[in-house]
């Protein structure tokens, strides 16, 4: 039930409110769904610093400092993000804190918009950090306060990890009390605490187990893992969002949730089992805690039953405990699929329409917007692995290859995902003579993550003013002799400056520099679409090729074509829908009829 | 403890989906119930099958509706109501914007749109209401308020009075597009009221 004072946030704008509550003062973070809107939001309030990191490593860096100095310092990112923030994250765990440091994971079971599934709450137990999970809005903006307070308590990093259902979904919650941080401000010298070379930190090392040893027993107190009374037949213990999926599948049944992942109540999950006829253990992804709680001794079903890949939901659970409890359904209808794809006038697809015309290049792809590039009709993208590794994986295979790989292949990569981890492969490809072509796509922000500015776009995380990085000359400083700028949508300009770099006996990039058709500016701008004149379309289909979403195709009989006046062989026309097209050109650069035209020219 | 009502909307990224689950989900919340809705961000937004789930009752746990048990489905655009088929029950509604926008097999005329796609649901007995969002938009002067029509031909099918939600759209709506959107949803709800 709701009232006047009820507030209506999604899991991500709450745990921003609850970092300004906890009395956070240093936040970075580099976007990554479902990570994304924490930093956005909390950077609209009063009072705490944030930043766009370029990366997640340097992000947590920057935390840690802040930590450091005394304030209370919050990391956020996406769970891959936690690899690369995985060095600081390792020893940040021997250092411990100052000011309350509170790392955040978001974690996408079911890969809505990730590469792979991994289940981060393993870093948990093998940095030796306690991880806080929260089950929804309201919980998560309470939970990230206290775990503030248990980073000062326990001189700890707290690893925070929520999963899509959490951070993308909208609940009721309720403003709260603010809090501070227990340190002071100002630069304090605790050389033993805080430099990590091997005599410090093997004395840390012990630290770290004691610390361990006493918040398991906070852990089995009932600030963070309570039992919910209920019928003792069945048993549960779960977290995070499973947790509301097993008070929807078993409302009666006994539940002990877990708030806190890591470490675990070893008494309190005994004792709990005990209690039990029979014991579940529901969890989404790894046997996380099932591994565990079975290593304490304890018998239980867990991924005997629960399926370990995707999400789960309230019948995925129900069915797989109770197989006779699925309904029956109305079975899907046959559809096309519709994929996502790059938007109406996107800069990237002049550069993957060209790529496509090279059958045997070889694109060594990177992540964003322009991993869409994969798709048909472009289908010009062979290979994706994480961001950066577009230009490093061309390197590798340019070595394997030898003479083989001459002039075959190019890396692609985004603006901000080049300056993620896509300089350091760069630098690779110069000392160590690469003689490959990197595409950096410029499109002057992080597209795919909601246009957050990067340090390429000239504006701060807050829209002001920033000193933007020059990228041509970035590259030209590593040591890249031949960098040439194209626009993306001036198709055979693109083609040419392709050409000629492949042709080169030497690591050479071209940058693609046209802005993002969602950014504001280009929204606002006049809206000056083509048009089709269908009567000289000669059906060569050359524009449908782009797939662009403002092109189709209209499939005609030879009766139809002669009707329309066309030869009686052509097979159809083309059709721009001028509510969707951004008037980028690309089409009708490509059309020889003069079929694509665009008013006043 | 009441049934909790589940209402899922459907369609293609970039067709104002978020903002109709919002106003109905303030319109539930503002007649005191709970609520809890689940979003898709990212990837997905660029052009692909979208949903957004909205869940309401005294106590809502899960954010995610079962298959089986959606008793609202409103989709934005034509084909994908019949996509989200396994979601329905005999007694479910269905309002359908009849806007069809091609998929990518379908605009390079590799597969036609296909024909007849709302039969699939109706043939199983489930009422469908066919709503020409697009056009009614249009005469109520604005075609980007084409959402906020759906959410009033959906309204008739909610427990709450029509002045909940022309407050909600008083009250959460920019001044500058109110009065489009008071004229679209009042249009829209003369369809099923
Ligand atoms: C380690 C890691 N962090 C974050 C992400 C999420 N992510 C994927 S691509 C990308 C950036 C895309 O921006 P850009 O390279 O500029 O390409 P655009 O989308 O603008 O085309 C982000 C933030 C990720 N996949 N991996």
């Amino acid at each position: 039930m709701t009232d006047d004072n009820s507030l209506w946030m999604s899991g991500n704008e709450a745990i921003a409110m609850g970092a300004y509550e906890a009395g956070v003062k240093v936040a970075s973070g580099y976007p990554g769904t479902p990570s994304t809107e924490i930093m956005e939001n909390l950077s609209k309030y009063e009072g705490v610093y944030t930043e766009w990191a370029p990366n997640e490593k340097v992000g947590l860096e920057v935390a840690i400092g802040a930590s450091f100095a005394g304030v209370r310092a919050f990391a956020t990112m996406k769970h891959v993000g936690v690899n690369v923030a995985a060095d600081p994250l390792f020893t940040a765990s021997y250092t411990g804190v100052r000011g309350g440091l509170v790392v955040i994971t978001a974690d996408d079971p079911e890969m809505h918009s990730s590469q792979n599934e991994q289940d981060n709450r393993n870093y948990a137990y093998a940095a030796k950090l306690p991880m806080i999970e929260p089950s929804e809005p309201a919980e998560a903006k309470d939970l990230l306060k206290d775990a503030f307070e248990l980073s000062e308590k326990f001189d700890t990093p707290v690893l925070f990890r929520i999963t899509t259902r959490v951070a993308h979904v909208k609940g009721v919650l309720q403003k709260g009390d603010m809090r501070e941080s227990a340190a002071t401000c100002g630069i304090e010298k605790a050389p033993a605490k805080i430099v990590m070379l091997p005599a410090n930190a093997r004395a840390r090392r012990k630290v770290v187990e004691e610390r361990t040893a006493k918040l398991m027993e906070v852990a089995e107190g009932d600030a963070f893992n309570r039992v919910e009374e209920g019928d003792r037949k069945r048993g549960f213990i779960t977290g995070g969002v499973s947790y509301l999926y097993v008070k929807e599948a078993f409302p009666e049944a006994a539940v002990l949730k877990l708030g806190m992942s890591w470490p675990l109540p070893e008494k309190k999950i005994k004792e709990f089992a005990a209690s039990v006829d029979e014991l579940f253990i529901v969890e989404e992804l790894d046997p996380f805690l099932e591994y565990h709680i079975k290593a304490m001794g304890v018998e239980c079903h867990g991924k005997d039953l629960i399926p370990n890949q995707g999400e789960l939901n309230t019948a995925i659970v129900r069915s797989s405990i109770d197989p006779d409890s699925a309904p029956e359904l109305f079975a899907p209808a046959e559809l096309p699929m519709r994929p996502p794809n790059m938007c109406a006038g996107c800069p990237h697809r002049g550069v993957f329409f060209n790529l496509s015309r090279m059958k045997d290049v070889f694109v060594s792809g990177d992540i964003g917007c322009y991993t869409l590039g994969f798709l048909p009709p472009l289908s010009a993208m062979d290979s994706c692995v994480c961001m950066g590794a577009s230009v490093t994986i061309a390197h590798g295979m340019a070595k394997a290859l030898g003479d083989e790989g001459k002039g075959k292949l190019v890396s692609v990569i985004g603006d901000s995902t080049f300056i993620h981890t896509g300089i350091n492969g760069l630098i690779n490809s110069v000392y160590n003579d690469s003689k490959t072509v990197l595409v950096i796509l410029d499109n002057r922000i992080t597209a795919m993550t909601g246009q957050q500015n990067n340090p390429a776009s000239g504006h701060n995380i807050k829209g002001e003013a920033a000193n933007a990085i020059n990228i041509e000359e970035l590259c030209h400083a590593v040591g890249v002799k031949h960098v040439e700028v194209v626009n993306p949508h001036d198709i055979a300009e693109c083609r040419k400056a392709l050409k000629t770099a492949l042709e080169l006996d030497e690591m050479a990039v071209v940058i693609s520099r046209a802005p993002c058709v969602l950014l504001p500016e280009m929204k606002k701008a006049e809206h000056r679409p083509y048009n089709t004149k269908t009567e000289n379309c000669a059906g060569c289909m050359a524009c449908v090729k782009l797939g662009c979403p403002a092109i189709s195709w209209t499939n005609i009989t030879p009766e139809e074509a002669v009707a329309k006046g066309y030869k009686e062989k052509q097979k159809g026309f083309a059709v721009i829908n001028e509510v969707q097209c951004n008037g980028c050109g690309q089409c009708a650069a490509l059309c020889k009829f003069e079929a694509i035209n665009r008013e006043g020219e | 403890m009441a049934a909790t009502g589940n209402i899922l909307f459907s369609g293609v990224g970039g067709q104002g989906i978020l903002l109709a689950s919002e106003v109905t989900a303030y319109a539930l919340l503002s007649a005191g119930y709970d609520a809890k809705k689940s979003e898709v961000h990212g990837m997905a937004q660029r052009g692909g099958s979208v949903t957004a789930q909205l869940r309401y009752g005294d106590k809502v746990y899960s954010p995610l509706i079962e298959p089986g048990r959606a008793d609202i489905l409103i989709s934005f655009e034509m084909m994908e109501a019949a996509r989200y088929l396994p979601y329905l029950h005999a007694k479910s509604k269905v309002v359908v914007n009849t806007q069809q926008i091609k998929p990518p097999a379908v605009a390079m005329g590799k597969i036609p749109y296909p024909a007849d796609v709302l039969d699939s649901i109706s043939s199983r007995g489930i009422t469908v209401v066919s709503v020409d969002a697009f056009d009614i938009a249009r005469d109520a002067g604005e075609v980007k308020a084409a959402n906020i029509v759906m959410v009033g031909a959906m309204s008739a099918f909610l427990p709450m009075d029509v002045e909940v939600y022309e407050n909600i759209i008083t009250t959460r709506i920019p001044e500058r597009f109110r009065e489009v959107n008071m004229k679209a949803f009042a249009a829209g709800r003369k369809i099923t009221a």
